[in-house]
């Protein structure tokens, strides 16, 4: 058991370096943050321009592998580069992160419980209403691109809002700025702020799992060991939540670390519509400001959150299925 | 669940079917099984009837109206919706109505377009991977695990740069790029199982290159899975366009597409909801009718399959 993880551990960090070199490549040849300095207001000499982009590693006149060399050098002591405005990319980084995560964690977390109890819901309850509706609401969800959804849910909150004469919902950053009061105060603010884009996030991975929870758990509702375990005399509950959920759960796992890489593109919609200042946005801005470096850390991190997703996946499995612990 | 009435299935070959003739006459008569099986699903069927509906709306619609694509109607500018201007008019002057069918042409066109090649791609890499193993299959496989740690949007955001100035074909290149790896996973799972069974073999042994084998003997017989995914993979092209153009990487200025009509309609969306809601409705309705025609696709090819939507 051990060993087959560790194995995969391996696979996967190769994965990582290669995807991280590939990031790098990528953003070094298509983005150009010369154009950036050439065009600042009071134009610049050539040779101030090449010397500022030498010194952040970013001339596209050094060969991209020597460049690539320099920066991966830097990666392995812990140093991302600097970003074009001359800021170390790993202090900003530390900075995001907590932001992103907050989102995800929860984003994750929520989503799959979420999806896992409408999908049995929508089993147990199979053609009648509360399935169909249920079935209905999730594909209207997963026909809304997050950014429609996010938006929509902006406007939503607007109208509450309106109605109720009081900000409920806030729709601009993590809390209000500059706000005093007792930690109460300051946590409801927060929560106040976090309900909007948690949902938009949410919502469609709920929808996700929901249809295929549906499906596994319909499979296992009609199998033999169900009917076995309710005839040895478990409650029909019982036998649904030990025997059926448990079995019916093993399939979602592989949709897990696939789910995950879906939630971080749309982590980067709901931060830039919510103007919260994670991951997400700082890469939409990175790539508009040709910002080499903070893209290809950005590439990192997105690739060591699915390998950490998909080794939760694999640790999942492992808790679900006794056969792949004896492997 | 399937409203199987016994149905005749050798009836329309007038001939007597005998056990020992089965290639032509089952063939046809499985094709028309399964579309007798696909009409019977009402749900599938709006979606056809709405996608339909939508195509000829998206390149008939604009000569219905009176405005072409860049006129501009000086006496209304944000006006709403009315006889002249059926979804109303932009800051400009702008038919909303002709911009709204023009981004739905477009999208559609990407939708379609991403969808078959990268099916193609997906037939190709895991055909070949399933059919050859040893290390082809461990090398394409490799590719296609480095594709998935790279998630596809933030490839796409990083190359959008190159994209300005350049024709729409190459942002479709690469949505179809990088969006075929899990189907060729799936492809390369049924190629490995086909590739034991007796006509494979007996194919192989009677010298048939290889290349003939994979495009006429397992390909073909996995064409309910590709049909359908096929079918499915528009929908998630629809959307990853319109995400992609909703940042200004994917389609570019003097083209619209459903999402950069989204993206202007938005900051207006309270004030001026015309802007914003017929672009945002008319996607939806595109998203949600490819996935109820996939899900009856499934369904009508495969009727032991466990259904996502059932009616």
């Amino acid at each position: 058991m051990v060993g087959f993880l560790l194995r995969r551990f391996f696979n996967y960090l190769i994965l990582i370096l290669l995807a991280a070199c590939v990031g790098y490549f990528l953003a070094a040849s298509s983005l150009n943050p010369r154009v950036r300095f050439e065009e600042r207001s009071a134009q610049p000499p050539p040779a101030v321009v090449d010397q500022a982009l030498y010194a952040l590693n970013l001339n596209d006149k050094t060969p991209i592998v020597t460049r690539f060399a320099t920066w991966a050098s830097g990666v392995v002591h812990g140093d991302l580069g600097k970003t074009v405005d001359g800021d170390l990319v790993v202090a900003e980084l530390g900075q995001r992160v907590g932001v992103s995560l907050r989102l995800l964690l929860l984003g994750s977390v929520l989503g799959g419980v979420l999806g896992v109890l409408a999908g049995v819901v929508c089993a147990v309850k199979q053609y009648k209403l509360t399935d169909y509706s249920i079935t209905l609401i999730s594909f209207l969800l997963l026909a809304t691109p997050v950014f429609l959804l996010a938006v929509l849910l902006k406007l939503g909150g607007l109208y509450v809002n309106q109605t109720a004469g009081a900000t409920i919902f806030y729709y601009t950053g993590e809390y209000t700025p500059g706000l005093s009061g007792g930690w109460w105060r300051l946590a409801t603010n927060r929560v106040q702020h976090l309900i909007l884009p948690t949902l938009a996030v949410v919502l469609p991975s709920a929808a996700f799992y929901s249809r295929y929870q549906r499906s596994a758990m319909l499979d296992v509702l009609s199998s033999d060991f169900l009917r076995t375990a309710v005839a040895k005399g478990l409650r029909r509950r019982q036998a649904l939540l030990w025997h059926g959920l448990r079995t019916a759960l093993v399939p979602m796992v592989t949709f897990f670390a696939y789910q995950f890489g879906l939630l971080l593109i749309s982590d980067a919609f709901v931060e830039k519509i919510f103007a919260w200042h994670g991951m997400g946005e700082w890469f939409i801005d990175s790539v508009a400001s040709s910002d080499v470096n903070v893209v290809a850390a950005i590439t990192l991190f997105a690739a060591v959150l699915l390998l950490l997703a998909g080794l939760v996946a694999e640790l999942a499995y492992a808790v679900l299925d006794p056969r792949v612990r004896d492997r | 669940m399937s409203t199987s009435t016994p149905t005749p299935v050798g009836r329309q070959a007038p001939s007597v079917a005998t056990p020992n003739q089965p290639p032509e006459g089952h063939s046809v008569s499985r094709h028309r099984l399964v579309l007798r099986r696909l009409v019977r699903k009402r749900v599938a069927m709006a979606g056809v009837v709405v996608l339909v509906g939508l195509f000829v709306f998206a390149f008939v619609g604009p000569s219905l109206s009176q405005w072409g694509y860049e006129s501009q109607d000086f006496d209304a500018f944000l006006a709403p919706p009315s006889v002249r201007h059926w979804f109303g008019t932009t800051q400009i002057g702008q038919d909303v109505y002709v911009r709204a069918m023009r981004g739905l042409q477009k999208s559609l066109v990407i939708g379609l377009l991403v969808a078959v090649f990268s099916t193609g791609v997906a037939m190709v890499v895991g055909g070949c991977a399933g059919y050859f193993g040893g290390w082809v299959d461990r090398m394409l496989m490799w590719l296609v695990d480095l594709l998935l740690v790279l998630p596809a949007f933030l490839i796409i955001a990083v190359l959008s740069p190159g994209l300005r100035g350049r024709s729409w074909l190459w942002f479709v290149a690469l949505l179809a790029g990088f969006s075929w790896m899990i189907t060729a996973r799936v492809v390369r799972g049924l190629a490995l199982s086909l590739r034991e069974r007796e006509f494979v073999q007996a194919a192989r042994f009677i010298g048939v290159p290889s290349v003939m084998i994979i495009f006429r003997h397992l390909l073909p017989n996995m064409s309910s899975f590709l049909i359908t995914n096929a079918t499915i993979n528009v929908g998630g092209a629809v959307l990853a366009e319109t995400g992609l153009s909703y940042f200004g990487f994917g389609v570019q200025p003097p083209d619209v597409s459903l999402g950069t009509l989204i993206v202007e309609g938005t900051p207006s969306a309270l004030t001026y909801p015309w802007l914003f809601h017929f672009a945002a409705g008319l996607l939806i309705l595109t998203v949600l009718a490819v996935s109820a025609v996939g899900d009856g696709l499934r369904d009508a090819l495969d009727p032991h399959a466990g259904s996502g939507m059932t009616c």
